[in-house]
């Protein structure tokens, strides 16, 4: 292998003053060999793919493999222990039969229509959270008034966890967020949860509920454990990305203030707006498959047993396929982006993602028009090392009336 | 125009739904693909082909 191939970890350096920008990295990779060989945390070396193309075709592609037993974390830290088959339930990291019986289990509870039903909720819910930060103002810390809770209480709200035991839940769950807290606490957070998803799933099957997690445990054939672990799952996934979305999405607005005027003269540009925020900004770094058998990729071969890691940034800022990708343009064509990712595993939230963004930042700039940061903005700490970009704080201002 | 489904493969993320609303649905049971329109007329055809092409699960041919 020339020097010129040397494996390298996935990009995630962000240049300094462009919080929004995908990292630089990224781009010069896509522009030079789209495949390329990647250094993982663990010592494995595979390979990091960064065109739209590419990126499309691993996700679609059944030899590559989702298995939590199979593939190697691209981002360190986020992994503890050897790999293991993913436990019971937990079918993001299964693949076909065991991921698709799962899947049609759920599929059912988030379609467009019945998100969209949401709405009045998902409004109601914004507008409390707006009062709270109003009374209190004309300063929040925008992550804590804002982005956190809102997408937390509905996902409570549609799993059926009691409103009395989510300030608990909600303490846990922002631990295993934090970047200040350690591995001891977080593993003791990540305990915790798990007891509680327990705990709630005894109580769902003495008492059934009319919510998610109270309609599986009487129609499906399902055990605790499975059931639990599924909670968990939708709680992990449907949380922390939506959360960040929203405080990112606010902050890209804020910083954009010719989009945001165009957004708030135009109560239809609202769907077009969160489809622009989630391809400009992309919290998720990306995803890994592993290579049942070996695959020719890009021109490359890609060997049985070779992790892959997607780079959804780098695909939704992949030129060919986006005009002047480095540009947010509310009014631009984003069909194809790969924010929810691509293939089987697809977001399954992401029709009520699209309701609570396109609930949530309206409600906020038609409450606060003059909202800005109440710091510089190179004091805005940002989560570069996370798997979910974002800001770990995020202090805005008002004018008062 | 003819519209093919594979319900077996549909992985419920509602990408056609979202795209070509006139020609596809999800079921209130399942959330798979529901087909409206096995024919669609000439107005829709452009949506239902970004919908066959943006399906994440391959599950639609024309
Ligand atoms: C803006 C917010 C969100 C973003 C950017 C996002 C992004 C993604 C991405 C990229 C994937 C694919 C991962 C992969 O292929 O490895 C995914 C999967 C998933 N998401 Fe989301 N998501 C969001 C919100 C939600 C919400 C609100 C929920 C649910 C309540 C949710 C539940 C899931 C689940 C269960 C999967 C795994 C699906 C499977 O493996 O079949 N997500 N999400």
């Amino acid at each position: 292998m020339s020097e010129f191939e040397a494996p390298v970890p996935l990009p995630t350096a962000r240049k300094a003053g462009c919080p929004f920008d995908p990292p630089e990295e990224l781009a010069r990779l896509r522009g030079e060999r789209p495949i390329s060989p990647m250094a993982y945390p663990d010592g494995h070396v595979g390979w990091l793919v960064t065109s739209h193309a590419l990126v499309r075709a691993v996700l679609a592609d059944p030899r590559f493999s989702h298995r939590a037993d199979l593939t190697h974390a691209p981002i360190g830290g986020t992994r503890v222990g050897p790999a293991r088959p993913a436990p019971p339930g937990i079918f993001t990291s299964m693949d076909p039969p065991e991921h698709t019986r799962y899947r049609h289990l759920l599929t059912g509870q988030f379609t467009v229509r019945r998100m969209r039903r949401l709405t009045g909720r998902i409004q109601e819910i914004t507008a409390e959270h707006l009062d709270a930060m109003e009374r209190q103002g004309p300063t929040a810390d925008l992550m804590e008034a804002f982005a956190l809770p809102i997408p937390g209480l509905v996902i409570c709200e549609l799993l059926g966890v009691p409103t009395t035991e989510r300030a608990r839940f909600q303490s846990d769950m922002s631990k295993l967020m934090s970047l200040e807290v350690s591995t001891e606490e977080k593993i003791a957070a990540f305990g915790a949860l798990q007891a509680f998803m327990l705990d709630l799933v005894l109580a769902k099957r003495a008492e059934p509920t009319d919510d998610l997690l109270g309609g599986l445990a009487t129609a499906a054939d399902l055990t605790d454990e499975e059931l639990a672990n599924i909670g968990g799952v939708l709680m992990g996934a449907g949380f922390e990305t939506t959360a960040n979305m929203l405080a990112l999405g606010a902050y890209a607005l804020m910083s954009h203030p010719g989009q945001l005027a165009a957004l708030r003269a135009d109560a239809d540009l609202a769907d077009q707006a969160v489809e622009e925020l989630l391809r400009y900004l992309s919290v998720i770094p990306g995803t890994v498959r592993a290579a049942l058998e070996d695959v020719e990729l890009g021109g490359r071969i890609v060997k049985a047993g070779q992790s892959v890691t997607v780079s959804i940034p780098a695909a939704n800022h992949d030129p060919e396929h986006f005009a002047d990708p480095g540009t947010l343009d509310l009014h631009r064509p984003t069909a194809g982006h790969v924010a929810f990712g691509h293939g089987i595993h697809q977001c399954l939230g992401q029709q009520l993602a699209r309701v609570e963004m396109r609930v949530a930042l309206p409600a906020l700039f038609d409450r606060f028009p003059a909202l800005r940061l109440a710091v510089p903005p190179e004091e805005v700490p940002l989560r570069t090392d996370m798997m979910i970009y974002g800001v770990h704080r995020l202090p805005v201002t008002w004018d008062k009336e | 125009m003819r519209i093919d489904v594979d319900r077996g493969r549909c992985c419920g993320a509602g990408m056609c739904a979202l795209t070509a609303p006139e020609v596809f649905d999800q079921s209130e049971d399942d959330g798979l693909v529901v087909v409206l329109d096995a024919a669609p007329a000439p107005e829709h055809e452009a949506a239902v082909r970004r919908a066959a092409t943006l399906c994440p699960s391959g599950a639609i041919t024309l």
